[in-house]
This record gives structure tokens, C-alpha cells and sequence, in this order.
């Protein structure tokens, strides 16, 4: 109730006090800068890897960190700091790609139901039910072998399925905004369905959103990791770190490096996105924030 | 309460009939049948095969013979083990990994309800901070990279438990069940952090202090029944997690369940067998959100007046 009355006054301030909240969370900004840092590295990997994808140097073979090569190399002479670098694009472009997908749906999906209301917003929201009762994770597994393992199905079908709990959100949302006071005054000030789409639920909505996309990212990188280290994600010669990881874990015993090194890759990753959205959660959705 | 129950039973009927249409359709669907592997087969024998697995028939008529046999409980014959039905690879298997989902949620309960109730007794302190910190760590150790460090200090460098297998050596189901189980417990120490916070700062907590009640009487007595609903609440989507992690904690463990079967049917384009296994996953996952559902329904009165209003 405080947040929203008082966004319908100043626009900003929602959000200028939301920065200020997340400024003085050290774990959220420690996340924010990684997730930026992170991205950094990605788009400019084939200009700052330090080796070729690709390379190999057989005669060397899989030798443990060192100068040369700062994460060691694997079984084939490959620098594995290089192939963390390139198995990070993929990563990161899944979990981007596979959100925006669940984002789009979720939010259409639940804008709608909690708009329309009535009928149509029963129906809706029962397909929704009906949908989560399905094994999810068994239905990607099967979605991947009827379709073959290609790297745009594998967006599309994490996407499908991160979608319900955005759309329920969204929902109930807007359907909590519609009943509040300060929308049924804009109502009878006179202003336009849209006006008050635009003015007052999209930003007292927007709140909820971002702290579940940025929560959606690691769930989802995640999900592409387990995919992958089944042999059911991304399939060679492309990468990610799941794969590595599956790779890691064949030559542990002789080689624990690599597995070592993709995985605390992956972990602090999804560590600093976690700790970004619990920060975000606290910052923009105080009601939520028990949770 | 019983009328709620009948009435999620029946809701379940059409959401089963949504999952075995889509999965037989997308089955079917599939490129390049379980027999187009071998190369070997001589076209005559091919043809065989599909008459004796009813595959040159119609679609629709596939279809509706197979409903018949899901509905008495006949998932058929395996494509890929000759010989062998769908049910006796469901029967041999699922209580492995039964078995194994249980030691795991016994894990995630047992540590997660205490690092949780722990935190809440006193927020933004290190007791507070210590467990929290750990539990997202545990939220983002995914079990298959958990699994093998586990093994690779436990299991090969310490030698204190055995590194794969189920029910041969004694130990080797420690292991498998607390790399399955840690995400959960990290999960269920957030939620139940959640909950005991919320309640604690109720009223009728506060007349409980106000008698003069113990802190662990408090806790124990008022505040978990009300504390651990979302914890309740989350055994369900937890119990579904389960079974999908069994599929990686059974492939790093060698355990012979039904996860590991899955994964394998779906490399061998065994279609009965993802099929009735899918169905399989389907009807039990759908039977423990109902369960947890009435438990939570039990646990709070104030969902259970919603519960009769609404129907």
C-alpha cells in the first residue's frame, strides 16, 4: 500500500528509493557487479580469450593451473580458461534468451487473466493449474529427444515452462491493483483505461517482475546445466558449463580441475544472480520481501 | 475437507488426459522410429516389428487402444528391452528411487526446518546469517556438480563411504541421498526462515511471551504449526523436484531407478517406455500436490474456511 500510493505521486521515487535500498546491500551489489562483469567477459570473449576455442595442443595434454595457462588445460591441451569464457556465452545467452521467452508469456498471459477477470480468468488460470501439475522437467527431457537436441528448442522449451509462475504473479497483481483505492480514484477522476494502465499498474507492477526475472536467470541456467551434463542440452562442439562440467566429472579422479574450475564458475554465478534478486526483492516489493 | 479432496481427485482426471495425449502425440511425432537405428534389420523384419508393436495402424486407432491400456493400467511392452513389459521396469525401479526421494527429503526436512527455525529466532544476527548464507549455497551447488565433489573427497580421497551403487555395500546410500537432498533443505530453510518470522511476529505469539512461556515451548508449542506451512505447501513441487534430480543422482550414483531409466529410454527413443514412465511421473506428482495441499489445508484453519466457501 506505502509503495504504490506513493509511486502514484512521484514516478521516481519508487525506483530512487529502491536504489538507495539496494546501494546499502553489499550481497546484491557484489551480484550486480558480477552479472556486469560477467556479461563483459562474454561479449568480448573472442577478443580477450586467451587461447582459440578450438586449439589444441595434444602433446601437452591435460596439465593442472599454471602460467600459460591460468585454469589448466583439458585431456586435449585445450586452455580451459578459454573454453569457460566461450561455455559462459552459451550459458548466459540461454538463461537471457529462455527468461525473455518466460517473460514475454508470463506477462501477456497474466495481464490478460487479471485484467479480463471473470470466465476467461478462471480459464486461464486453470490452464495454468493444469500446467503445473505436469513434470516439467520430464516434459523438457521429451521435448529434447522428440525434437533433437538444438540450442533454439532448448530456449523455447525452458521458456515454456519458467512462464506460470510470472504469469500467476503478474495476475495477481494486477488483480490486487484494480481493487485499491487509488485506482478506483483515478477512475472516477476520469481517466482512460489506458492512462491508468500506463500511470499506475504497469510501474506498481513492474516491481514483482523485475525481482522474478532476475530470479528466473539462474533457474534457468541451471536448468540448461542439468540438461546439458545429461547429454540433453547443448551438444558439442558448442559449450557450456554444464557440458564442461559433465566432462569434469568422466576424469575427476585424474583431472579434478576440470571440474573444479567450470563448477565454481557455475555456482558463483548463480550465487551473485540469487543474491542480485533477493536484494531486488527487498528493495522493490517490500510486501513480498518475508518470503 | 473430503469434498475438497474428491473434488482436486476429479480435477486430476482431465490434467491426465492432457498429459497422456500431448506426450503420445509428441512421441509419435518424433523423428526417426526405435527400430530406424539398426540398420541391420531387413525390411520384412521391420515390418513385423511395427505389426507386432501395432505401429502400421492408424494414429487415432494407436491412440485409443493405448488410452484402453493406460486406463487398466497396461503401459505394454518395452521397445527396447525384448521381452519385457513397461510395468515390470516401473515396478523394479520405482521403488529404488522411492526410496532414495524419501532419505533425500529426510535430509532437506531434518536440516532444513532446523537451520531454518534457527535463523528466525533471531534475524540479521550471524545466527541468522551463518544458516541463510549456507542455504544459498546449497540453492546453487547443483546436484550433479554436489554429487561428484562429494564423491571425490568423501568416496575417493577419505574412503569413508562407498561411491556408487544402492543397497550393496552399507553407506552407499549416503551419498546419493544428501546430494539429492541438500537443494531441498536449502529451499526448506528459506521457507521455513519465511514462515517461523511471520508468525512470531504475531499477536498471539506475543500473549505467549507475555504468560512467560519458554522461547523453545513458544517455538515448538505455537509457533511451528502455523510457521511450517509453506513448507508443507512446498512438498509437493519438492516431491516433483525430487524424481527430475533422482534422474542425475542416479546417473552419478549407478543406482538402477527409475530416473536412470528415463534418461536412458530417452537416448534409446524407447517410446513405450517414456511414455508410460512419463504418465507414471505424472499421476504421482499430481497425487502429492493433492497430498500436500490437504496437509497444509489441515495445518490452517484460516485456508480451510476458503477451501468450503469456494466449492
Amino acid at each position: 500500500m506505502e509503495a504504490s500510493s506513493q509511486s502514484t505521486e512521484q514516478h521516481s521515487s519508487l525506483w530512487l528509493d529502491a536504489w538507495l535500498k539496494l546501494r546499502k546491500n553489499r550481497l546484491a551489489l557484489f551480484g550486480f557487479a558480477a552479472l556486469i562483469i560477467l556479461c563483459a567477459v562474454s561479449l568480448l570473449t573472442p577478443w580477450i580469450a586467451p587461447y582459440g576455442y578450438e586449439q589444441q595442443d595434444l602433446m601437452l595434454g591435460a596439465t593442472p593451473p599454471s602460467l600459460e595457462h591460468w585454469l589448466g588445460t583439458d585431456i586435449f591441451g585445450r586452455d580451459m580458461l578459454t573454453r569457460i569464457m566461450y561455455g559462459g556465452r552459451v550459458s548466459l545467452m540461454v538463461g537471457f534468451i529462455a527468461t525473455a521467452v518466460a517473460l514475454v508469456i508470463g506477462i501477456l498471459w497474466g495481464a490478460i487473466a487479471g485484467f479480463v477477470g471473470g470466465r476467461v480468468d478462471a480459464l486461464m488460470m486453470r490452464i495454468v493449474d493444469i500446467l503445473y501439475a505436469l513434470p516439467f522437467m520430464i516434459f523438457i527431457v521429451l521435448l529434447m529427444v522428440v525434437f533433437g537436441r538444438n540450442i533454439l528448442l532448448l530456449f523455447v522449451a525452458i521458456g515454456a515452462v519458467e512462464w506460470l509462475t510470472m504469469a500467476r504473479i503478474v495476475r495477481g497483481q494486477v488483480m490486487a491493483l484494480r481493487k485499491q483505492e487509488f485506482i478506483e480514484a483515478a477512475y472516477s477522476m476520469g481517466l482512460s483505461q489506458w492512462a491508468i494502465i500506463r500511470r499506475h499498474i504497469i510501474p506498481n507492477t513492474l516491481g514483482p517482475v523485475i525481482v522474478y526475472t532476475t530470479l528466473t536467470i539462474p533457474s534457468v541456467m541451471l536448468l540448461e546445466a542439468f540438461l546439458s551434463f545429461l547429454g540433453l542440452g547443448i551438444q558439442p562442439p558448442q559449450s557450456s558449463w554444464g557440458l564442461l562440467i559433465n566432462y569434469g566429472v568422466e576424469t575427476m579422479e585424474e583431472y579434478p580441475w576440470l571440474l573444479i574450475f567450470p563448477g565454481v564458475t557455475l555456482s558463483l554465478t548463480l550465487f551473485a544472480l540469487n543474491f542480485l534478486g533477493d536484494g531486488l526483492r527487498d528493495a522493490l516489493d517490500p510486501r513480498a520481501a518475508k518470503d | 475437507m473430503i469434498r475438497f479432496a474428491i473434488n482436486r481427485l476429479l480435477q486430476a482426471i482431465p490434467v491426465l488426459l492432457v498429459v497422456i495425449s500431448v506426450t503420445f502425440l509428441l512421441v509419435h511425432s518424433a523423428p526417426g522410429g526405435p527400430f530406424s537405428a539398426d540398420k541391420a534389420v531387413p525390411p520384412e523384419v521391420a515390418r513385423a516389428l511395427e505389426a507386432q508393436y501395432q505401429l502400421d495402424q492408424p494414429l487415432w486407432q494407436q491412440y485409443i487402444s493405448y488410452l484402453g491400456d493406460v486406463i487398466t493400467g497396461d503401459f505394454g511392452p518395452s521397445f527396447k528391452y525384448p521381452g519385457r513389459t513397461v510395468n515390470e521396469l516401473i515396478a523394479a525401479g520405482f521403488p529404488v528411487t522411492a526410496e532414495l526421494a524419501l532419505y533425500a527429503m529426510l535430509v532437506a526436512l531434518v536440516i532444513g526446518i532446523g537451520a531454518g527455525v534457527v535463523a528466525a529466532m533471531r534475524p540479521n544476527t550471524m545466527q541468522d546469517y551463518i544458516p541463510m548464507s549456507a542455504a544459498m549455497l546449497g540453492i546453487c551447488m547443483p546436484s550433479f556438480l554436489l554429487g561428484p565433489i562429494l564423491v571425490l573427497i568423501f568416496g575417493i580421497h577419505l574412503e569413508w563411504v562407498p561411491i556408487s551403487g544402492w543397497g550393496d555395500i552399507p553407506g552407499d546410500k549416503i551419498l546419493p541421498a544428501i546430494t539429492l537432498g541438500t537443494g531441498y533443505a536449502a529451499y526448506i530453510a528459506r521457507l521455513s526462515r519465511g514462515g517461523m518470522l511471520e508468525v512470531l511476529s504475531q499477536d498471539y505469539i506475543r500473549t505467549a511471551r507475555a504468560k512467560g512461556l519458554s522461547e523453545s515451548l513458544i517455538i515448538t508449542k505455537h509457533a511451528l504449526r502455523g510457521g511450517l506451512i509453506p513448507v508443507v505447501a512446498f512438498l509437493g513441487p519438492a516431491f516433483a523436484g525430487l524424481l527430475g534430480g533422482s534422474f542425475v543422482v542416479e546417473t552419478i550414483f549407478q543406482i538402477p531407478g527409475l530416473g536412470r531409466f528415463y534418461v536412458a529410454s530417452a537416448f534409446n527413443r524407447d517410446y513405450t517406455m517414456i511414455l508410460g514412465m512419463t504418465i507414471f511421473f505424472a499421476t504421482l506428482i499430481i497425487l502429492f500436490n493433492l497430498l500436500s495441499d490437504l496437509l497444509a489445508l489441515q495445518l490452517n484453519p484460516k485456508l480451510r474456511q476458503q477451501a468450503r466457501g469456494s466449492h
